[in-house]
Order: structure tokens, then sequence, then C-alpha cells
């Protein structure tokens, strides 16, 4: 086995690591999680040379070993346990030439911890432009570290960086600060108690406590040394930041100049017009319009191609395999069809996050943050909740993974609890159907009653989420303290090729943790649709009165309705008729509920079969099924699809927590059942409630 | 009269001469909101929150009650 060294990439947000991650692994590379929590790992291999194989770790950014949010506490509980398997022979600190005073706050903090630390100064490319020069020999000298001077953009200095990372052993591990000048008596007492440690070590465990609850792989036991209040504590670390920028600026001051002249207006410029009063809300709005445009006009080229490929994959299955009998149906009802519901939402993702990546790297997303804290505060959100909330409109899985970057606990938990309010993309087929057959098609002022019903719709989503937002703020208690600082980046260029690797990376995401689940239960559905008990549902055929005038066709489609009813999932569809009778619905539509838990847009399939429509040529379909349902009457003769029953189905989609995969990706980001099982009963309630009203209200 | 981050207007100028309340989270003085420091407000949001403010030679938004915390000396330019 050859040699690996392991090396961790650290630094302030933005300052280019992901970049340099990119550089150095190329397309080498997997995104994993860290145990237990929910931040992305992103881990990569780059190939020195003789052999010698670096094993390269992407840690989230981080302004200081002062952890505020959970990412940042990744990198402090990694660099405290010598034991992890990932520790680091080696830390780059990835900086940003422009904002080099600031970002070598942290460089002195890993260099405390003694370990060989390489300065990566990146985007070099802009010295020029910025009239910024440095001595870097000196730099090196008084930091006690090798530099690069690299630029990702230009793809310079990754050569000299791999060559720093292989000779890494000759790099000096002296430190910066002297930890005990910070407060000479209580620094020496600590020593004293833990003679065997390193002071800079104890003094971070015992901040990191206090700062961030419990450090979960501690080694040391600091609680009995906790002579100091929080107060005092806080007064240390403020002398502490004081004395790191004292020590850095008497070393810029020499190896550092700046012309204050050449820096371009570009920054303000644009702020001038992104962030103005009102044309900052004008061009997010149509930024917003164009994203939206992507999600439903754009992207449904290639869906409409998925659908049609995956209904003749599954096709090509029953015809090759005609003897295979329940495998067949199995593979081609169950597994090719629960897999095509996941690719189909591909195209969605794909978009959405090509947006939203461009919209960070680009600096953007921080002034969109800046421009609605206050309004989605109001409501107990945070700037950051407005990106989750429009990534809700393609699918709710990439808006509860999307909360991640919001500090506050309490805002973030409500962001993720609301988020399935916001009218996801599952929902279009079965509002278009619904609203098809119930809403009249006349119109007002040139604007359709459609397509005004499919409008208030998505309104009512946000409406609701802004809403239940509003509520859960009132009513959620948390010891978090809120607080908020965001970094207004510089605007870039977005990088072609970054925003391809997160588009890449997220979709995936999507594609494995939800498809799972949606395979899962599609092929449970499957089993209950397919079985049932009793001699109705296995000898289905002679109940079925043949008549003359009837194609093959249309008998067997009578008998698969006939079979669905006496199904296991027909019995469930009955047994609940008694809850959702008072909501307008019969048991035919409550197997479409039922089965809606796989995803939403299933209903319409499963109205097919019910309305045995299901061999019914691909164009038509709809059609028909819109007919069928509208014939469609109780005993009595009323119709079963009115005004009343359809407002009513509506507002039980719109608001009723239906998705299985949501669930579980809310379990996965608030480790804990409690919050989603709250989400399902909840928002189950209200849809039942709303629809209950609407229904007897227009009945 | 006491003197803060909060009662600066677009495009003003001060120097900080404290920043120990508790409430500051760390993070910002981490930043560069320390005494002896210039601040800078850019901007503003409507209503005048959050604030945009460059310290340090960094570009920060913050809001207002936590820039009502942090007191300064203004500086006339
Ligand atoms: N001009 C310039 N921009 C860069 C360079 N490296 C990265 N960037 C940009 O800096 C931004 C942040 O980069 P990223 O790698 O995502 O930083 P991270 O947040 O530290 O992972 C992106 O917009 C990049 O395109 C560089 O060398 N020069
Ligand atoms: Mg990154």
């Amino acid at each position: 086995m050859s040699k690996q060294l392991n090396v961790a990439l650290i630094g302030n947000p933005n300052t280019g690591k992901t970049s340099v991650f990119n550089a150095l692994t190329g397309l080498n590379q997997k995104v994993g999680n860290y145990p237990g929590i929910t931040v992305d790992k992103k881990q990569g291999i780059c190939k020195l040379s003789r052999g010698v194989k670096a094993h390269i770790l992407d840690l989230p950014g981080t302004y200081s070993l002062n952890a505020s949010s959970l990412d940042e506490n990744v990198v402090i509980e990694l660099l405290l346990n010598k034991n992890d398997k990932d520790y680091p022979d080696v830390a780059i600190i990835v900086s940003d030439v422009e904002n080099l005073k600031r970002n070598l706050l942290l460089f002195t903090q890993i260099k405390d911890l003694k370990i060989p630390t390489i300065l990566v100064i990146n985007m070099s490319d802009l010295m020029i432009r910025k009239g910024i020069t440095l001595d870097i020999k000196l730099l090196e000298e008084k930091f006690h570290t090798k530099i690069a001077l690299v630029s990702t953009r230009k793809n310079s200095g990754i050569t000299e960086l791999k060559q720093l990372i292989e000779s890494y052993k000759t790099i000096s591990t002296e430190s910066c600060l002297d930890t005990t000048s910070i407060d000479e008596d209580y620094f020496e007492s600590l020593q004293k108690a833990f003679p065997n440690q390193d002071v800079y070590k104890l003094w971070l465990v015992i901040t990191q406590d206090a700062n961030f609850g419990k450090i979960t792989r501690q080694e040391l036991d600091v609680s009995k040394f906790k002579t100091k209040s929080n107060q005092e504590l806080k007064r240390l670390q403020q002398k502490e930041a004081i004395k790191r920028y004292q020590f850095i600026n008497a070393i810029l001051k020499e190896g550092q100049t700046i012309d204050r002249s050449k820096a371009t207006g570009l920054r303000s410029k644009l702020d001038r017009l992104l962030i103005h009063k009102v044309w900052g809300y004008v061009i997010f709005f149509l930024i917003l319009l164009t994203i939206f445009q992507a999600i439903y006009d754009w992207a449904t080229f290639p869906m409409d191609l998925i659908d049609t490929t995956f209904a003749s994959l599954a096709g090509w299955v029953k015809d090759t395999f005609h003897g295979g009998g329940m495998v067949t149906d199995l593979v081609a009802e169950g597994i090719v069809s629960g897999i095509g519901g996941i690719v189909i939402f591909i195209p969605q993702i794909a978009f959405l996050f090509l947006f939203i990546s461009i919209l960070e790297e680009s600096g953007y997303m921080s002034r969109v943050v800046f421009l609605m804290d206050r309004v989605m505060r109001r409501f107990g959100l945070s700037g950051k909740s407005l990106v989750p909330l429009i990534s809700g409109t393609a699918c709710a899985i990439p808006a509860v993974m999307a909360t991640r970057n919001i500090e506050n606990w309490k805002e973030r938990l409500i962001t993720i609890l609301v988020v399935p309010f916001t009218t996801c993309s599952a929902r279009l087929p079965v509002y278009l159907i619904i609203i098809a057959l119930v809403i009249p098609e006349g119109s007002i002022i040139g604007l359709s009653y459609q397509a005004l019903t499919l409008m208030a719709l998505y309104l009512l989503g946000f409406g609701m989420a802004i809403f239940s937002a509003y509520i859960l703020d009132r009513i959620l208690k948390t010891k978090h303290k809120t607080f908020f600082v965001v970094e207004m980046p510089n605007y870039k260029l977005p990088l072609l090729k970054n925003v391809l690797i997160t588009v890449i990376e997220k979709t995936k995401t999507f594609v494995f943790e939800a498809g799972k689940i949606i395979l899962a239960i599609s092929i449970i559905l499957w089993v209950l649709a397919s079985y049932g008990p009793g001699d109705k549902f296995n000898n289905a055929e002679s109940y079925i009165e043949t008549t003359t005038h009837q194609t093959s066709y249309e008998r067997n489609d009578q008998i698969a309705a006939f079979k669905l009813e006496h199904s296991y999932i027909g019995i469930i569809g009955k047994t609940i008729e008694p809850l959702i009778k008072p909501l307008g619905y019969d048991w035919k539509v409550g197997i479409g509920l039922v089965a809606s838990f796989a995803a939403r847009e299933v209903f319409v399939g499963t109205l097919a079969t019910i309305y045995s429509v299901g061999s019914a040529s691909e164009g038509e379909n709809i059609d028909t099924i819109k007919t069928k349902m509208a014939n469609e009457t109780y005993a009595d003769g009323t119709k079963v699809f009115t005004l009343a029953s359809g407002i009513s189905l509506l507002l039980f989609y719109a608001f009723a927590m239906q998705c299985m995969s949501t669930l579980a990706i809310v379990k996965r980001e608030t480790k804990s059942w409690k919050w989603p099982i709250l989400q399902l009963i909840g928002m189950t309630a209200i849809a039942y409630i709303c629809a209950l009203i609407a229904f007897q209200f227009l009945k | 009269m006491r003197l803060t981050i909060a009662d600066l207007k677009k495009g003003e100028k001060g120097v900080i001469t404290d920043s120990s309340s508790e409430d500051i989270p760390l993070k910002l003085l981490e930043m560069g909101c320390l005494p002896g420091n210039e601040v800078r407000l850019l901007q503003l949001a409507p209503f005048a929150d959050p604030m945009y403010l460059n310290v340090n030679d960094s570009f920060l938004a913050i809001r207002k009650e936590t820039a009502s915390l942090i007191v300064i000396e203004k500086i006339d330019e």
C-alpha cells in the first residue's frame, strides 16, 4: 500500500476552499456525512509525486475555532481529537488575498494547535486590480509557515502547493500567540491543573463548552475547572482576538501594501442597484420569475421525455418477459415506475440548484438575505430562510437540505417545519386535473379562472408557510440566542466548474436519499394493490359479465378496476371512507390519498386505474380520466366531483403532509422523530379541517 | 450621549470604543468589531435594518439590535 497523508482544507467561507479542493482532486471526490450530523463531508484524493497520495478533506467554512454553528463545530471537533482518522498531518489555510487580515486570525489559531500549516493566499489574480503587493518571504518568516500564492481561476500556484504538501515535515510548528499572555494568573493555574495538556487546547475546550454546548468527542474533563463565569470567559476571548489582531497587524504592516485608490468601485456600483430599496426588490422578483420559468417550463421537455421513456420501458418489460407472472409485474409496475417517479424530478432539481449555486457563487445571495431579513424576521424566519422556501416550489427535500446554513437553530427549525407547505411540483398534476374538473372555463379580464385558481393555490401554500412560521415562532421556546451576521462577499463571475460540481452533487444526494424511500413505498403500494384477500380479488374475471359491445381493452380495464377495489389498498380506501366522507370524498379518492404517500403525483395514475382507463392511450389519458371522474356518482345519483368536493380536495392537497421522503429528510436534519411526527399530524390536521370547512360550506 | 453603530447614518464613519457587551456574538468580534477599529455604514435595508457595514476590511450585515450594542465615536470627514 502506498503512503497516504491527511490534508485538511480550512478557511473562512468564500475564500475558495472548494475551488482549491476541486483543483487538487478533480472529479476524484466524494461527499458523505459526518456521523450523527448532517454537515457535508467532502473528501478527495490528490496524487503527489512518487506514488504518494494525499487524502484531502474540504472542511466547512469557519471564521475561527470558536464554533457558532454545527458546520463550524465539525472543524474544532476534528482538530481537538488527535485520534480521529481524519486528523490532519498538515493543515492548509485557504485565505482570500483581499481579506488577508481577517483570514489570518483563523490561521494563527490553527498554528497554535501545533499542526504543520500551509498558508494558501488565493485569488492572486485580483492583486493587480486591487493594488495589493505582498512580501511573501517576510510573511513566511514572521508567521513561521510556507505560503502558496494561488489563483484557482487562472490555475496558477497549484503545482507549488502540491510540492509544499509533499514536504510538509519541514514546516515549523511554532505557535503565534502565547496563550498565557491573555491572562497569566488564569492560564498558569489551568496549566497546573492539567500539566500534561497543551494550554491552548484546554482553553478551546473550556470556551467551546461555553459557546456551543457539549463537545462530544472531548478527551478532557474540564468541568471541574469552571472558575470563571461566561461573562468573564467572553472578556478573555475578546482579549484573545485583540491580541491576535495586534500580532497580525504588526506583520502585515511590513509585509503587505494596499493601494486603496486602485480599489475598483464594482461592489458599491452593483450594491447601489441590487440592494436598492425599490430596484433591489424588482430585480429579485425578476430573478424569481426566471427560476419559476425554468422549473415549470424549461424542465417540462426533459420531464416528458423521461416520462415516456419509463412508460415504454415498463411496457417493454411486460411484453418481453410475458411469462414472468408476478416478478414481471413487480419489475414493470413497482420498480420501473418507482424509479421513473424519482428520475422525473431530476430536471427540476438540477435547474433549481443551477440557479441557487450561480446566485451563491456570484455573491448575490447574501444581498437577498440582506433585503429580506427584516420581513422574514417578523415571522420567526431569517433572510436565509428564503432560499429554502423558494426551493420548496420544486421539491421540499432539497429545500430542507438548503436550511443548513441558517446558524440560528430556532429559525432553521421553523424553516424546516413550514417548507412543505410551499407548492412542490408533485402537487401540480393533482391540481391540474382537479382544476380542470371543477373550475369553470370562463375568464375575467383576460385571465382564466383556472389559471387564477392555480395561482391562488401557490399563494395559499406560501401564505400558509409564513403564517405557521409566525405561530411556531410564538410557541417554540429555545435557549439559543438569536444572532445574525452575514458577510457580504465581493461580486464574482461564477466558475462553471464549481457550479456544475454542485449541481451534480446535490442531484445525486436527492436521487439516493429520497429515491430509496420513494422506491420502497412504490413497491409496498404495488404489493397492496396487486394482492387481496378472498375470491372477489382472485377470481375477478368471473364476476365481470361479458357484454357483446365491449372491446377486450374495456373489459380488461373493468377487471383491473374490480381487482383494485377488492385488493388490500382498496380495502384500506373503504375503511377510511367514513373518515373522508365529511370532506366529500368516496373510497376511490381514498385509495388515491393513500397512494399519494409515495409521491403526490401518484394520485393521478391511481385514479386512472380505479376509473378503469389504465390502458387508454397516452394522449387521451387525462381527458378520459376527467370524463370518467366528471360522470362519477354516488348510489343516490349525486355527483362525486362537484365544486365543493373539488375545492376540498385542492385544499387537502395544499396542506396535508403526504410525502414520506420529506418526513425522512426532516428526521435526518433534525435528528429526532419528534419534528417529522409533529409535521405529519399538524399539517394533516390543518388540511383536514380546511377541507372539511370548505366542503360543508360550499356543498 | 452614548453613540452606537445604530446611530450612524448612511456613509458615516466611526471608531469603535467598546464592544464588550455579552450579547455581541463572538463571531462579530473575531471579524473585527473590536475597539480601535474604524467602521463605516455603507447601506441600510428598508426600516434601517439590517445594516451593511465595512469594518476591519470586512463587509458585513448585522441587525440593528446588535449594532446598538457596539459603542462608537463618530469621525467627521
Ligand atoms: N477571482 C478569483 N475568484 C475565485 C478564485 N477561487 C475561487 N474564486 C471564487 O470565489 C468564490 C468562493 O469560492 P468557493 O471555492 O466556493 O469558496 P469556499 O466557500 O471557501 O468553498 C466563488 O465565486 C469562486 O468562483 C480565484 O482564484 N480567483
Ligand atoms: Mg465550500
